[in-house]
């Protein structure tokens, strides 16, 4: 079928040609229906790809017929293939639980131009991650940052915060695609090509050279900004708290996901053959911050009264795990971040969904008015323990499984030290998330007050992912067979 | 040293206006300045891909027949790109500028903080958090 061999742009052009419908759809079912259709179609369409290049090998694609070094090439291997699944997957979990959601926290005449945002930001996380050109890589970004900034700020009408928390992510997230353009244009000035496998292939004979050394690190700081790295994740916490539950649920599963992915991709695929740049910016910079952000993290997290600004917090330490990964600088640290991108993804999409149906009864998120909760909502309370368990890092659960990878990864080096520190800092987990039990399960629930469970619309999906969080967790042989090949593509073993 | 400035005096353009645009971002509280500071910074990077391509005594680069030194347009071309996304970042940022005034009345980042803190301060209160750092 001549349509099967497009997969690899349609996927994204799919979306990108459905956001202007979407817009023009004023009745909001309507547009959330037709949301929910292009989402699922772009997670079949992933589905497909990683089952096609898990059997076959990388699909390649040039676009308009203009092969690789000239034209822009999509190209789908195991690591991004997994990524786009991650990407599509959650936000069709998500769709579902965010109607309900959209009704009560933004108001009516903005929805379809909302969901259409949301659309675009899909569009652009999913452009970042098949395309293997390093400028479109800048335009994509630009694209899901652009339709993010819109979707924080449509958290406006809860809370007016909303607003200043989106123009201070405009600003440092225009900052950080800057830093990234300034580094590609650094290294189409030392190479002359922008497609990824032919800068690797270029940068390997240059070996050190001043002006790819800084472009180096003008991308890493980019990216770090994008994804939320300590110490530069100043704009998350507000983000992720004054932004609609759904779109922060989808946000915190996704976004900064990709970022990490294009972290992963310019290091090891382009930067790994050459320049002796890498291992030094790696250990030196990038580990002692994982570390940091780690723990700063979670003892922010710790501090929160805000839960939305807890699981924030949370996630600048997670986002500390996955950079910690990658400066093993092994397949088995590799593997430990892939596996913890679609990990991580599964457990704080399920965790802010349950903080989503929460709000939705109580109408708030601070810890004070969860007093006795988990009475009169069992099924969500008992999400948030399951994936805050999977959070902590709990055996038969997915987190088990990232920590497990990542401590194998430290006890290949030998690095006791960084095992102790790992292990600290799922115990500082452990404290935030019993703060939330102890108040939710031992408290007396708020006199007076009748709450009752959220509507099944909006605990299905939450519990999708919950069942997500166990099963990947008791059986995690597809997930790791995915990410050894991602992990063996990126260092260059031969696939 | 002279020659370090004027043989890449182009670089050296980009560099100032580079820090120019940040300190701007940076140091100036007013929501509406900062954006015009964000547009320094993304022009210098403009500059920087323009003055890339640029061969010394090239022409434009149209097929003649013959060959001739002609100057690089894939640079051009990509920072068209990087101009329409420049254009959508200020557009969508003044916008935000213009709902942060009408919710706050203010658009100095001092202000703003010192109402967002107040907001903090009373949910703590009311919530008797004391242990909130």
């Amino acid at each position: 079928m001549i349509a099967v061999d497009h997969l690899p742009v349609l996927q994204v052009v799919g979306p990108l040609i459905a956001a202007p419908i979407c817009s023009l759809l004023r009745a909001r079912n309507l547009a959330w229906f037709f949301t929910l259709l292009v989402s699922i179609g772009a997670f079949l369409c992933s589905i497909y790809l990683l089952n096609t290049v898990l059997e076959t090998g990388p699909i390649s694609y040039a676009i308009g017929g203009w092969a690789a070094p000239l034209g822009i090439e999509y190209r789908v291997d195991a690591s991004n293939g997994f990524v786009l699944l991650i990407i599509s997957g959650i936000s069709s979990v998500v769709l579902p639980f965010a109607k309900r959601s959209f009704e009560l926290e933004v108001p009516e005449n903005q929805h379809s131009l909302l969901y259409t945002a949301y659309i675009l930001c899909l569009t652009g996380l999913l452009g970042i991650t098949a395309t293997a050109d390093a400028f479109n890589v800048f335009v994509f970004l630009e694209v899901s940052s652009l339709s993010t900034y819109v979707l924080v700020a449509a958290g406006a009408k809860q809370d007016r915060r909303a607003l200043t928390a989106a123009y201070n992510y405009l600003i440092l997230g225009t900052i950080g695609a800057t830093f990234f353009v300034i580094g590609v244009g650094l290294l189409y000035m030392a190479t002359g090509t922008l497609n990824m496998a032919d800068l690797a292939a270029r940068v390997g004979p240059i070996g050190g050279s001043r002006t790819l050394d800084v472009g180096f690190a003008f991308i890493v700081i980019g990216l770090a900004l994008k994804l939320a790295l300590f110490p530069l994740h100043n704009w998350l916490p507000n983000a992720y708290t004054y932004a609609p539950s759904a779109v922060t649920a989808f946000l915190a599963a996704t976004a900064t996901k990709a970022a990490v992915y294009l972290l992963l991709r310019f290091c090891f695929t382009i930067f790994g053959s050459g320049s002796g740049f890498l291992a030094p910016m790696v250990g030196l910079v990038c580990m002692p911050l994982a570390l940091a952000g780690m723990f700063a993290g979670s003892l922010a997290a710790i501090y929160q009264y805000n839960l939305k600004r807890m699981l924030a917090y949370s996630s600048v330490a997670q986002i500390g795990y996955m950079v910690l990964g990658i400066s093993f600088l092994s397949i088995t640290g590799l593997m430990a971040t892939t596996l913890h991108l679609f990990n991580h993804a599964l457990m704080k999409g399920a965790l802010f969904m349950a903080l989503g149906c929460v709000f939705f009864r109580v109408r708030s998120v601070n810890i004070n008015d969860l007093s006795g909760i988990a009475r009169q909502m069992p099924w969500t309370m008992a999400a948030f323990v399951i994936s805050g368990l999977s959070l902590i890092g709990v055996p038969l659960t997915v987190g088990f499984i990232s920590k497990w990878y990542l401590i194998s990864a430290a006890l290949e080096q030998e690095a006791w030290v960084l095992i102790a520190l790992i292990l600290a800092s799922s115990l500082l987990a452990v404290i935030y998330i019993w703060r939330v039990i102890e108040v939710a399960y031992l408290k007396d629930p708020i006199p007076g007050r009748t709450v009752t469970e959220a509507p099944l619309s909006m605990l299905l999906p939450t519990w999708a992912l919950v069942i997500a969080n166990i099963y990947f967790g008791v059986d995690a042989s597809l997930t790791t067979r995915v990410a050894r090949m991602a992990a063996e593509g990126l260092v260059g073993v031969a696939q | 040293m002279l020659e370090l400035f004027l043989d890449k005096y182009n670089y050296w353009i980009v560099v100032v206006l580079m820090m120019i645009g940040l300190y701007i971002v940076i140091a100036r509280g007013n929501l509406v300045k900062k954006i015009v500071g964000l547009n320094v910074f993304q022009t210098s990077v403009f500059m920087f891909y323009i003055s890339l391509g640029k061969a010394e005594g090239g022409t434009a680069p149209i097929l003649t027949g013959k060959p001739e030194l002609f100057s690089n347009p894939l640079p051009h071309v990509l920072i068209l790109t990087a101009i329409v996304v420049g254009i959508a970042t200020t557009a969508l940022g003044l916008a935000l500028v213009v709902r942060i005034r009408e919710s706050y009345d203010t658009i100095e980042e001092d202000e703003l903080e010192g109402m967002d803190n107040a907001v903090v301060t009373t949910e703590r209160a009311r919530l008797g958090t004391g242990d909130a750092a």
